[in-house]
């Protein structure tokens, strides 16, 4: 009974995910097998429109290409971060910084980009005045899946940063001395070790950047308004048509459809962290 | 300004204040025996709920008496700046002497249904609906026909031919524009020109809102397809958005006085609005059909007022009101009829059609709507990606 007693401390916490989380999914996805008379799986038919598919391509595409450079970009800034003093004031601005712009998403991101370069944005106007160039002469993309990329980096960079450098600052230096020492030379000690312990970590911020840019939502919604490229987007027209064309049915099996590709993602992802952890015992 | 704007607002405030004292006073005069719904209480043998004219009644000054003894209306989703309904409610309210009680001004058409469900039998169930094509053609259950005295004025496409429901006004499909930045498009293809780079924008997604919906519906029309038959409206987008001028941006009055989108397709009330805070913003309606969406005014077959009910639609269609529709650019429907008449002013009258009658007026059936659906929920993505 004593060992059962603090177990009780998680009581909120798990009614408030039941209550917030598995319960609304569930009927969330459960609305996509109710039809007129019951139970019907002809709602999974939307799976296989040519638009459904579309729309899990584009949205996987962009989060794989804003993940991957979000990585990469991050993961050079935590190399350099590393090598500042732990105490400096830059390092700790930086830190600072990651954590507060990894959390800026949803609409203020999307009006701070249109404030900026959107058709009258502030850079967009003096680029077009002062030096005759034009952001949108093909066309205006920030407000088509392209336009996308940039708010999304935004937010990614500072993401990778803060779950990256914990792993890059646990680079003992006595294993590059033990490199040294053995005579080994700077590649080969991070071919041979820094690269090998890194990488799971590296692989492990890769997949959650990928799922942070999947689900999110907002800021798409703020800036496309046509044709709903990516999947969330489709769930809104699934939800709110006023002419007749959607069926609240089909976001359900949306949903379903992104919780299959999160759920892969999240296994690989655990799969990767129980990795990660045996090097930075 | 500012002084007007005080002035109408505490008119506004005063009419409030008339409207519930004089509620708060009819409430007892609710409970007399004798003013339930079936007994016009004038000496006559009609019954209210089941007369389909004013005729019905003996003619309209019967009519008039038996929704006096009534005394007051039920109405809701009509909120005061939509058409001009506060002005109508209150052109009712002072020419019969009844008092008009208005609630969830901003509910949508399908509320005004289940509100009358819900509230069925009780005296303070909406007695007359004011409904969206779709709700009303799947909603006729509900409805209690009846013909006004303007009936035969009333173009037959524009009426349930029993008078179950009878289209009331409508926006028409017009572009606006910039007039500071953009030539005025004289054609559908003069958008595809360099002058409208990244310019066009639709009132949202055609396949989700009415407004984008009806825009390709207008476009087909103009470009030889019609409301039978969307593609040629979505071909028409796909050509805009290879010459790099369709603008995938949601309008709103703010984008359209900063100048974001400068070229809207919209309802013409909706841009007719938007010049109020974007001086140089104009509204233009090409030549050829016009693509109109009218709404529906239908009573309740079990109206707590059932006389009144039948009073205000004989109001809804008396020059009057259909006049006060046009000050606020809704196209009323009997505008031919008006324009004939003469019975408004005529200014007014080609402000809000644009020049158009009748016989330019498209609107898709409910068919019709359901295969632009089909098409656009097949084509539209593609096209503008």
């Amino acid at each position: 009974m004593k060992r059962l007693l603090p177990a009780f401390g998680l009581t909120p916490f798990v009614a408030y995910v039941l209550l917030f989380l598995a319960v609304p999914t569930c009927i969330a996805i459960a609305s996509g097998f109710v039809g007129e008379h019951g139970f019907t799986l002809a709602g999974l038919a939307v799976l296989t429109q040519p638009n459904t598919l579309s729309a899990f391509g584009s949205s996987i595409w962009v989060s794989a290409l804003t993940a991957l450079s979000g990585a990469v970009i991050g993961a050079i800034l935590c190399w350099a971060l590393a090598a500042l003093p732990e105490r400096g004031p830059l390092r700790r601005v930086i830190d600072a910084a990651s954590s507060v712009l990894a959390q800026f998403g949803g609409v203020m991101l999307a009006f701070a980009f249109i404030a900026t370069i959107g058709i009258q944005g502030i850079v967009t106007v003096i680029l077009r005045e002062q030096f005759g160039l034009d952001l949108f002469a093909k066309g205006v993309w920030l407000y088509e899946l392209p336009g996308l990329i940039l708010p999304y980096l935004y937010f990614q960079v500072p993401l990778m940063v803060i779950t990256f450098l914990p792993a890059v600052v646990a680079l003992r230096p006595d294993w590059s001395e033990a490199v040294a020492t053995l005579g080994g030379s700077s590649g080969a000690y991070w071919r041979r070790v820094g690269l090998p312990v890194l990488a799971p970590a590296f692989l492990g911020s890769l997949l959650l950047l990928f799922a942070n840019a999947f689900s999110s939502y907002a800021t798409a919604a703020a800036l496309i308004s046509q044709g709903s490229q990516i999947v969330p987007l489709q769930i809104r027209a699934a939800l709110i048509g006023e002419t007749g064309a959607s069926q609240a049915a089909s976001a359900g099996i949306l949903a379903l459809g992104m919780v299959i590709v999160m759920t892969i993602v999240m296994l690989g992802y655990g799969r990767l962290m129980s990795r990660a952890a045996r090097w930075q015992r | 300004m500012t002084s007007r704007a005080l002035l109408r607002s505490a008119t506004l405030v005063t009419t409030a204040l008339l409207i519930s004292g004089l509620a708060a006073c009819s409430t007892g005069g609710a409970a007399d025996p004798g003013t339930g719904s079936g007994d016009t209480g004038s000496g006559t043998s009609v019954d209210a709920a089941t007369a389909t004219s004013a005729e019905d009644f003996g003619g309209m000054d019967e009519l008039v008496k038996a929704a006096q003894e009534e005394g007051q209306l039920n109405v809701i989703a009509l909120p005061d700046t939509w058409a001009n309904y506060g002005e109508i409610i209150s052109g009712f309210e002072e020419k019969y002497d009844i008092t008009v009680n208005s609630a969830s001004p901003d509910a949508s058409s399908a509320e005004e249904i289940q509100a009358a469900d819900n509230l069925k039998g009780q005296d303070t169930a909406p007695d007359v609906f004011d409904l969206g094509t779709a709700v009303a053609l799947a909603s006729t259950d509900y409805f209690a026909p009846y013909q006004v005295a303007e009936w035969d004025s009333i173009p037959a496409e524009n009426k349930d031919p029993e008078g179950l429901w009878v289209n009331n006004y409508s926006g028409i499909m017009s572009i606006g524009y910039d007039s500071d930045k953009l030539p005025e498009p004289k054609t559908l293809t003069d958008l595809l020109g360099s002058d409208f780079t990244g310019a066009v924008a639709l009132n949202g997604d055609p396949t989700q809102a009415g407004a984008a919906f009806a825009a390709i519906g207008s476009i087909a029309a103009l470009n030889g397809g019609g409301v039978d038959d969307f593609g040629p409206g979505i071909d028409f987008a796909g050509e805009l958005r290879q010459a790099g001028n369709f603008l995938s941006l949601d309008p709103t009055p703010a984008t359209i006085a900063s100048g974001e989108t400068p070229l809207v397709f919209d309802w013409s009330f909706n841009n007719v609005a938007a010049a109020a805070d974007k001086p140089s913003w104009k509204t233009t309606v090409l030549p050829g059909a016009a693509y109109v969406s009218f709404y529906n005014e239908a009573i309740n077959k079990d109206a707590p007022n059932p006389a009144a009910a039948r009073l205000w639609q004989e109001w809804i269609f008396s020059d009057e009101a259909q006049a006060l529709f046009l000050e606020a650019n809704a196209v009323p429907v009997r505008v031919d009829a008006l324009t004939k008449a003469g019975a408004a002013d005529e200014k007014l009258i080609s402000q809000a059609t644009f020049g158009t009658d009748s016989a330019d007026w498209v609107s898709p059936t409910q068919e019709e709507t359901d295969a632009a659906n089909a098409l656009l929920t097949e084509r539209w993505a593609t096209t503008v990606q």
